[in-house]
């Protein structure tokens, strides 16, 4: 054991410490959540190899992107957290709930931000609260009310009486929306109906025996990884009408749909940014980063929904950076500057068609007492004969009469819990 | 040379029968121990602690108690992955609902409630017997892991169903929470360690411990010869229950800070745990760390190896970890299926007779 521990200190000294900015990449390319985990590690790669090859880095300095897998499992992760952060760690993006919860108490003490886009715990929007913990541009209770929204819109505003169901990923991240959608429903009067998936849900027959039997008028997914490929199978088979079918936006590439064909003609999905490859900055990829040989894992995901959002990722953080660059005056920043230029981060339409990215997403700006920007989102809509997702609406708020109060309750009470005085 | 009775004299009785007979073996246990306590805590950091100390010690724990069971009684479990949920919402429950009193009390009833759950379930094991229990005590698994997803009161009601530790200190030392130092996080798993091994090395060493062993190479010869088979067996599942609730505590409580039951405490933990007593040695206290500690370094071990020394990518270095530990496991089985365990005492058969073998 000794030799052992001889042997690991040897190999973690002999990585260098250089002059530059690191991106930790907590990536999982294994296990039941590989599918989804893929594409958006690859994006995230890929963007920073782009920013290094063409323009030098950021500010001049070399982002580097430190990846560690996790498999999507919290140990892990927390494992790579410890082993990245002393490297100077600038932000972690974990795209996991289960993990962002973990590190929500750590990063906060180490003083290192977390962006957790979509995802995590969703009342890290009162940035009095979580000082570390930003969700921008949306996050889950804005997607289950832009979810109630659309299905408002589809039947003329008027859903009382209504049944919906919510398939749901058995974890911290499927029980996010549920406090949502119960507050949803008493205000329009529809009837919810909860039906939870055990990890990693590949075994989903019993909860849509019990869709078929009970006929919910509609069904909103929380689902991850398999679960979603399984889920719109299921939802196929039984004939489920699947214009009536609405993910989340982490329920909506094409590894989810293409496996169930044509069956999975007209789902429905959340989405915070925008789909497909026709950009300028897809062009300097390509010559810069593909063509070069330099794209990250076997390159084969450029393009689809989650490279596009690992990527819109990388570009906020990188757009951050600069914004911290800016405000300190110092091109090679520290974990405390970076925070401070993610609260200032401004997300205009002519910064997104500077960088080659025309109305990629929605516009928004970052301060302190809100992390989380302003909550647009879209529906979009697969077309299986094409192969292609389809915006079907704009971005459109959410609601937040209802929204606004379940933030502040929560993290009131977590900051009751840890002792925290929320203040900006 | 070195490693031999010769030499050592006896002259009480409490000598003759303590854990280190021989008087190099004692010396070496003295010195792993001053090292544990007294150079560890100052040269720890936290990627030390979180990545390799803090989930060995925990573990070696559970494997201990898992190891009393399977081990010494021969009652094969696949619940302890449940066992330990239990150990750590108790924990949690306590923490929140009486802040006042101190961690290591809640720790040490979270092992009593922990107790009482896992004896419980061990009723079953008076009358069924090996597959058979082990699919009782999976059902056993399943059913602790769908209750405290179910019930809300087990979590407090939050919204997400993860339990947070609050900070909590002994002596004035942050021990939970994000505040923790890594040697203070460190030395508190070490201090339960010690002390559960001392425990389980004098109850197995004991009158307990024999009427375990005589339940588990052949129950009806032991009840012939006065063995109580249903005190035996539930003092069993009593103590192991013990002693993996404290395991699942500290597991919530130092090691991950936040926890969720699915993901922490699912099925895989319970095989984890077993593979650890099979690899370390089935009954023996030694084979329980040497059990952990193969399951946890190995992983870290052979990552930063892959990633951190030849620079591989991720992914092929994660797949490439599954086949060299599975490999490595079924290799240790064939060539030595009594564990880790048995290697060492091999070993110090040899050590005894070196340099002269015959």
């Amino acid at each position: 054991m000794k030799l052992l521990s001889m042997t690991v200190a040897a190999v973690m000294a002999a990585s260098p410490v250089m002059a530059d900015l690191v991106f930790p990449s907590l990536s999982y390319r294994t296990g039941p959540y590989a599918a989804n985990g893929i594409p958006f590690a690859d994006g995230y790669e890929d963007y920073f190899t782009l920013l290094n090859e063409r323009d030098g880095g950021i500010g001049g300095v070399p982002a580097r992107v430190l990846e560690c897998e996790t498999g999507y499992n919290t140990e892990k992760g927390v494992e790579c957290y410890e082993a990245t952060k002393g490297e100077g760690a600038l932000v972690y993006q974990p795209l996991s709930t289960g993990i962002t919860y973990q590190l929500i108490p750590k990063a906060t003490a180490d003083g290192i931000p977390v962006h957790s886009m979509g995802y995590g715990r969703t009342s890290a929007k009162n940035g009095a609260v979580f000082s570390n913990i930003f969700n921008y541009p949306a996050n889950y209770w804005d997607g289950a009310s832009h979810a109630v929204n659309h299905i408002l819109d589809v039947n003329g505003g008027d859903i009382s009486g209504k049944k919906i169901a919510l398939v749901y990923h058995n974890s911290a991240y499927g029980k996010e929306p549920i406090r949502t959608l119960e507050e949803l429903s008493k205000k329009h009067g529809y009837e919810l109906m909860l039906l939870p998936v055990d990890h990693p849900g590949q075994e989903q027959k019993s909860q849509w025996l019990q869709v078929r039997q009970q006929r919910p008028d509609y069904v909103l997914m929380w689902g991850w990884g398999v679960m979603n490929q399984v889920a719109i199978q299921e939802a196929a088979n039984i004939r489920y009408n699947m214009e009536n079918f609405i993910g989340i936006w982490w329920s909506g590439s094409e590894n989810d749909v293409l496996p169930a064909g044509d069956g999975a003609d007209g789902y429905k999905a959340l989405t915070f940014h925008n789909i497909g490859s026709e950009y300028p900055l897809y062009d300097d990829l390509q010559k810069y980063v593909i063509d070069a040989g330099k794209a990250a894992g076997a390159g084969d995901q450029v393009g689809t929904v989650l490279y596009n959002r690992g990527m819109y990722a990388a570009m906020l953080a990188a757009e951050a950076a600069k914004t911290a660059q800016k405000i300190s005056g110092t091109a090679e920043i520290t974990p405390a500057m970076m925070r401070a230029g993610m609260e200032a981060l401004e997300m205009t339409e002519a910064k997104m068609a500077a960088l080659g990215l025309p109305n990629f997403g929605p516009e928004f700006s970052v301060s302190c007492e809100n992390h989380g920007g302003n909550g647009l989102g879209a529906v979009k809509q697969w077309d299986a004969s094409a192969g292609a997702w389809n915006l079907i609406t704009g971005y459109e708020a959410s609601d937040q009469d209802v929204i606004g109060p379940l933030v502040e309750a929560d993290s009131a009470a977590f900051a009751a819990e840890s002792g925290i005085t929320p203040g900006c | 040379m070195f490693y031999r009775e010769a030499g050592d004299f006896s002259t009480t009785y409490s000598q003759d029968s303590q854990t280190f007979p021989i008087k190099f073996d004692r010396y070496r246990y003295y010195v792993v121990l001053a090292i544990a306590f007294g150079v560890i805590p100052f040269l720890i950091n936290d990627y030390w602690a979180n990545a390799v100390f803090v989930p060995f010690l925990i573990y070696a724990i559970a494997a201990i108690g898992l190891n009393i069971l399977t081990g010494y009684c021969g009652q094969v479990s696949l619940g302890t992955g449940g066992f330990m949920a239990v150990g750590a919402y108790s924990c949690y429950k306590l923490m929140t609902g009486f802040p006042e009193i101190s961690i290591v009390i809640h720790v040490i009833l979270s092992g009593g409630i922990t107790a009482a759950v896992v004896t419980l379930f061990g009723l079953p094991s008076l009358r069924i017997k090996g597959f058979y229990l082990a699919v009782a005590t999976l059902a056993a698994q399943f059913f602790l892991v769908w209750l405290f997803n179910k019930v809300s009161w087990f979590y407090n009601y939050s919204a997400s169903g993860q339990i947070s530790a609050p900070e909590r200190s002994v002596f004035g030392i942050i021990v939970t929470g994000p505040n923790t130092e890594a040697w203070a996080k460190y030395l508190i798993c070490l201090v339960f360690v010690t002390l559960c091994a001392i425990i389980a090395r004098n109850l197995t060493r004991g009158s307990m411990g024999r009427k375990w062993m005589a339940i588990r190479d052949m129950d009806i010869a032991a009840e012939i010869i006065g063995v109580n088979p249903m005190a035996a067996k539930l003092t069993a599942f009593m103590v192991s229950g013990f002693f993996v609730g404290i395991a699942g505590a500290l597991f919530f409580a130092v090691y991950l800070g936040a926890a969720e039951v699915g993901e922490s405490f699912g099925i895989d933990k319970s095989f984890l745990v077993l593979f650890m007593i099979i690899i370390g040695g089935l009954g023996s206290i030694f084979g329980s760390f040497a059990g952990a500690a193969f399951m946890v370094l190995l992983p870290v071990f052979l990552k930063n190896v892959f990633v951190g020394g030849l620079g591989w990518p991720t992914d092929l270095a994660a797949h490439l970890q599954f086949i060299v530990s599975g490999s490595l496991i079924i290799m240790f089985l064939i060539m030595e299926p009594h564990g880790l365990a048995q290697l060492w005492r091999l070993a110090k058969e040899k050590l005894r007779l070196w340099p002269f073998p015959h």
